[in-house]
């Protein structure tokens, strides 16, 4: 992975609606936190935009640490968005 | 001891296995959690538990390092299961093994009603009327919160 690249993981409900696992993307000057990288996917329009707009309840995970929508993203980060969880 | 795999577990095995390390142990808690034949009516046949795998297992051990500093507990024992369960079937396990019985009941709740908010687990039911995600009940929510800031 390039060394200003971020690796994003989908799970659940979000995976399948977004018809996606996961995907690299470069870090950009501008991609500064979680919430940035929020707006980038909600960019991209369809079901992008319903997840990622803030209609939706999604959790957020850096390096599998529960984050919040103000975290910041350095490179070579684990970025995970999903549903809130229903173990046990 | 904390698991998380697609193989059954032995209610039995987990309280031995506590037992042979017992030392000044006087009370082994075990809570197991099993997939519901019904849910609103509907017939489940199968249920599906997807996880995220290296954070699973780090929430999981984040929350018993919690509950080590508020309870005296001696050992305990986690293991979670994923992939394909029918009704049932076993889900989970929380073993906790201490000296006396109140820290090893209130231990084992405090841990199973934070793995139901905190442990990145999803659950989807597959029935008759088709499949869907189970969603997060605020029940779980008000269990979780019940104890109080643990500095999460």
């Amino acid at each position: 992975m390039p060394i200003r690249d971020i690796q994003i993981l989908y799970f659940a409900s979000l995976r399948e609606q977004l018809d996606r696992d996961r995907e690299t993307i470069a870090l950009t000057g501008d991609l500064k936190t979680i919430s940035d990288i929020c707006q980038l996917l909600a960019g991209r329009g369809g079901a992008w935009k319903g997840m990622f707009d803030g209609s939706m309840t999604i959790l957020y995970a850096v390096n599998q640490q529960i984050a919040r929508r103000e975290t910041e993203i350095k490179p070579g980060d684990e970025l995970a968005f999903f549903p809130p969880v229903t173990g046990g | 001891m904390i698991s998380v795999q697609s193989d059954d577990f032995s209610v039995e095995a987990v309280c031995d296995e506590l037992r042979q390390k017992a030392g000044d142990t006087g009370a082994i808690v075990t809570f197991t959690g099993l997939v519901r034949e019904f849910a609103k009516d509907r017939s489940i046949h199968l249920m599906t538990l997807e996880h995220y795998p290296g954070m699973t297992e780090k929430s999981l051990q984040s929350i018993v390092d919690k509950a080590d500093k508020r309870w005296d507990i001696n050992d305990s024992i986690i293991i979670h299961r994923v992939g394909a369960l029918k009704p049932g079937d076993q889900i989970v396990i929380v073993a906790i093994a201490s000296r006396h019985r109140k820290d090893a009941f209130e231990a084992a709740e405090f841990i199973m009603d934070y793995l139901k908010t905190d442990a990145p687990f999803w659950k989807k039911e597959h029935t008759d009327a088709g499949e869907h995600w189970v969603a997060q009940d605020s029940k779980d929510i008000d269990a979780s919160r019940r104890w109080g800031s643990t500095n999460r």
